[in-house]
């Protein structure tokens, strides 16, 4: 009953119309977006909790963060967003050029601040600032300061993976978008992709200022 | 088919204003690590969490387009914030309120944990020279190396 | 006899490959079906057991460890394999776009996905077993689950992804309820199981990734001894249990309402009658979503909680029942001055009305802070939540599944042997659970593999029910195959219903409709149409 010279190649065959398809994804997307800040939140949880125990702790223990690093990683990631929205909105305008090169952008603001979160977990390896029953750094006073390592390292740790993901699928979008597969009337894997990125942006807003910039 | 013209054409974003909200992000990051310099107490953590709460909406009304999308999509995503919010305060209620009742509940369970007996913090160096010398790069030698009772 | 077989979506596309790679959601929703079938009887070869172990109070029959790893086993596969997934992944998948005029789910790709993450997340589980069986309960607590040296990690991490398995099916279905109706089919227009899994679609995108952020954090706590959860490296085992119970109350909820959902449409369908306070129920549905995310200490009642908590827990507890009563006197008054005709299905419906309201009015009895104080950690819990799980989303779920077994298979089951088979699950489920609510408030503690000699009489009894109640599931499997290969063929619409997956064949062709349905009267109209059966 349906007549394949009306539907685009890219419409599935459970879907109407484009329509119906494309706001079926961004829906989907939504709701991923929503788990994965319920799963975040677990996190933030556990730091609320263990930071309004334990206040002078974690006070002491986060002098040991390098505050312009991570300052520097904020402006990497709202730029790497800025770039992200722009390069949807140059594959609307129907520029695949510029698409790409703020894809790229992107990709390397995502690498810069891999590198730099590279450079900050080595540091504490070097000091013994380790999580849980590896710590073994004795510069902080307080109670259990292994804990507010663990939580550093966690929370970062996820967020970090995060980015990793988000460096292959806008890769993989990069090199799709090359292909032409996108247009200014189809680019919905592209605009799903933005969400996450901004999503991971949205996480780490958060994340510095929790960590990074206590009292 | 389709009688809904508002998602015929989807809304694009002015350039100028991806760049202003952008630059927005960057002061009040800025301003963020200028505020966490004052000492304010209590309230520090407060205004750093209201500002990242600014930021956080320019990034999702603006970038992700929850301004200009359907209202669905704005709904889903302070549904998360509303759940993730209620578990949080009623946790911390419940850490908070330990000992109101009974006082012997007050209080951490074990503030110091196993693996410290022995260790004598070297809070000397924890407040004077670490901090300033924790920010150098690579070159610093820890200055509170770890000691004779690490695991 | 045998008429030429019609292309239906069992036979059409062939090949074992059409299987593996089928997206086809009645295809997906079969294949879980049987796993969850299997995983139901293994769970109660499990429950067999430890009730053998418990007929006498010094019974040796396995040994102190291995009791704890049963009722580990028994709880972690009964919980996370079978009733969790049980019915949106298998009834749910079958029926739901079927009953929205779509032709599949919004994601049919994601619901293959879907399934293979089950498939690999219950490997990971049972791998657990040999590698060294966890004897935790499967509620993981802290600080036992951090030290006992048995396979906590793997099974955590089974738990792990066989969460992703059930967020995959909640998003799903929350897109295609919002995109994939008819046109014309408003909000009000959909049957009641899509209700139903709407709401239990939202508690399941909404609190599953808490479960899996605990069990991560488990994990770690036992490979890394990161700290949060273990008192000896500053931990609070307290906070573990809120984690793990922000989760699972809801969970609760994923069991229910969908048995709930199917309650409603049985209830019209076997009554002949227009559901009473449609909107009710579909609202009910919503407030207990919504609702089961404050309740989560009353778990914790003796825990360590403060006391101040325990309070706002317990009176926040009292409220999510009323949703819950709205729709046992919405289904009751559907029933009066109905035409009931007491086919299997209905049956079971009467069960669920029976069983669930006893597990329902209990849990109100717990959420009272000094009760709780007495029963917490008794077989008064035990019998509750079975009273609640296996009396009420298990009775739903056998209900849903013969209501709907000739719809998916083309084959009617022996209507004799299916209501003996349900008589004989209701007597050998109230034998082997009402004696336990006794046990409870007599002061038997829940867990334990030995017990004091006043005990024995009460524990035989339940134990002589199991037997009845396994004898009862035991027909009932036996029935079912055998319709498989020898039932009656079934008819398109066998019961007379009036929702949309009834006006195609038994089974359904692939594309589930071969012209898109006109929705001409709502799914409940049965004073205004009558459908043929046939």
């Amino acid at each position: 009953m349906t007549h394949a010279d009306n539907r685009p190649a890219h419409l599935a065959h459970h879907f109407t119309d484009v329509e119906q398809q494309k706001d079926s994804a961004k829906l989907g997307m939504w709701l991923f977006l929503l788990t994965e800040v319920l799963l975040f939140g677990g996190l933030f949880a556990a730091y609320a909790i263990y930071r309004s125990t334990h206040i002078d702790m974690f006070y002491n223990a986060h002098k040991f963060l390098d505050v312009r690093l991570g300052a520097l990683n904020t402006f990497v990631l709202i730029f790497s967003s800025v770039t992200m929205a722009l390069a949807i909105r140059s594959v609307q305008l129907g520029d695949r050029r510029k698409a790409l090169v703020n894809l790229g952008i992107t990709l390397v603001c995502a690498g810069i601040f891999l590198v730099v979160k590279y450079f900050e977990y080595s540091h504490k390896f070097h000091m013994g600032q380790l999580p849980g029953k590896f710590y073994t750094f004795n510069g902080i006073a307080g109670s259990n300061p292994h804990i507010f390592f663990s939580i550093y390292f966690m929370m970062t740790g996820l967020h970090g993976i995060h980015v990793l993901g988000g460096i292959g699928t806008i890769g993989w979008m990069m090199v799709r978008t090359a292909k032409g597969e996108f247009s200014a009337d189809y680019y919905t894997p592209l605009e799903l992709t933005g969400l996450y990125w901004h999503l991971v942006d949205i996480i780490w807003i958060f994340l510095f200022p929790l960590l990074y910039l206590i009292g | 088919m389709n009688s809904e013209s508002k998602s015929h054409a989807p809304h694009i974003v002015p350039l100028t204003t991806y760049l202003a909200i952008g630059s927005a992000l960057f002061v009040l990051t800025a301003i963020t690590v200028w505020v966490a310099h004052i000492p304010l107490g209590g309230w520090n953590v407060v205004v750093a969490l209201f500002i990242a709460g600014i930021k956080a909406t320019l990034v999702a009304l603006v970038f992700m387009h929850l301004l200009y999308d359907k209202k669905m999509y704005l709904v889903i995503f302070v549904s998360a914030i509303v759940i993730l919010s209620i578990f949080i305060m009623l946790t911390m209620f419940d850490v908070n309120e330990r000992g109101t009742i009974n006082a012997a509940e007050a209080g951490p369970i074990n503030s110091q944990s196993d693996m410290y007996k022995g260790r004598v913090v070297d809070t000397l160096a924890a407040e004077h020279g670490e901090a300033a010398e924790a920010h150098q790069p690579d070159s610093v030698k820890a200055v509170a190396k770890p000691d004779s009772s690490k695991k | 006899m045998q008429s030429p077989t019609v292309a239906n979506y069992l036979n059409s596309p062939t090949g074992w490959k059409s299987w593996l790679f089928t997206l086809d959601h009645k295809r997906i929703g079969i294949m879980y079906l049987a796993a969850i079938m299997t995983f139901f009887a293994v769970g109660g070869v499990l429950a067999l057991i430890i009730r053998l172990q418990l007929l006498s109070p010094h019974g040796t029959l396995v040994s102190a460890n291995t009791y704890n790893q049963l009722f580990t086993l028994h709880g972690a596969i009964m919980i996370f394999l079978f009733i969790i997934p049980s019915i949106p992944a298998s009834l749910g998948n079958f029926v739901l776009p079927q009953m929205l005029g779509a032709k599949d789910v919004a994601f049919p790709r994601l619901n293959l996905a879907s399934w293979y993450v089950y498939v690999f997340g219950s490997l990971f589980a049972l791998y657990s077993i040999v590698a060294g069986a966890v004897d935790t309960g499967w509620t993981f607590y802290t600080p036992y689950s951090t030290t006992t040296n048995t396979s906590v990690v793997s099974m955590t991490l089974g738990v792990f992804i066989l969460g992703f398995s059930s967020i995959f099916t909640g998003l799903n279905f929350i897109v295609t309820i919002h995109k994939l109706r008819l046109p014309g089919m408003t909000w009000f227009d959909m049957p009641l199981f899509v209700w139903g899994l709407y709401a239990t679609a939202i508690i399941q995108v909404l609190a599953t990734p808490v479960l899996g952020i605990t069990l991560v954090l488990l994990i770690l706590e036992r490979t890394m001894g990161i700290g949060i959860f273990d008192p000896a490296m500053g931990g609070d085992p307290v906070l573990y249990q809120h984690f793990f119970w922000f989760y699972s109350h809801p969970a609760v909820y994923i069991m229910i309402l969908p048995g709930m959902a199917i309650i409603s449409e049985l209830v019209a369908a076997f009554t002949h009658k227009k559901i009473f306070g449609y909107k009710a129920i579909a609202f009910s549905s919503l407030a207990i979503a919504f609702i089961s995310f404050l309740v989560w200490g009353h778990h914790m009642f003796t825990s360590g909680q403060s006391e101040l908590a325990a309070m706002m827990f317990s009176f926040l507890t009292f409220l999510v029942a009323i949703p819950s009563g709205i729709k046992v006197f919405n289904w009751v008054a559907t029933m009066y001055k109905g035409r009931i005709s007491l086919e299997t299905p209905m049956l079971y419906t009467l069960s669920f009305l029976f069983l669930f309201s006893i597990g329902g009015l209990t849990g109100i009895f717990l959420g009272a802070l000094g009760v709780d104080v007495h029963l917490h950690s008794t077989y008064f819990i035990v019998a509750h939540f079975h009273y609640v799980m296996m009396g009420g989303t298990v009775m739903a779920f056998l209900g849903g599944l013969h209501y709907w077994w000739p719809k998916m298979f083309g084959k009617m089951y022996s209507e004799f042997w299916g209501r003996i088979a349900t008589i004989l699950v209701f007597i050998g489920f109230n034998v082997t659970f009402f004696t336990q609510f006794i046990l409870g408030a007599k002061g038997m503690p829940r867990r334990y593999y030995n017990y004091l000699d006043q005990y024995q009489p009460l524990h035989a009894f339940s134990s002589y029910g199991s037997w009845i109640l396994g004898l009862g599931f035991l027909i009932m499997f036996i029935y079912l195959i055998h319709s498989l290969f020898k039932g009656k063929k079934a008819p398109g619409n066998p019961w007379g219903a009036l929702t949309l997956e009834w006006t195609n064949s038994s089974p359904p062709p692939t594309e589930n409709f071969e012209t898109t349905p006109v929705l001409t009267h709502g799914p409940y109209a049965y004073d205004t149409v009558v459908a043929d059966r046939g």
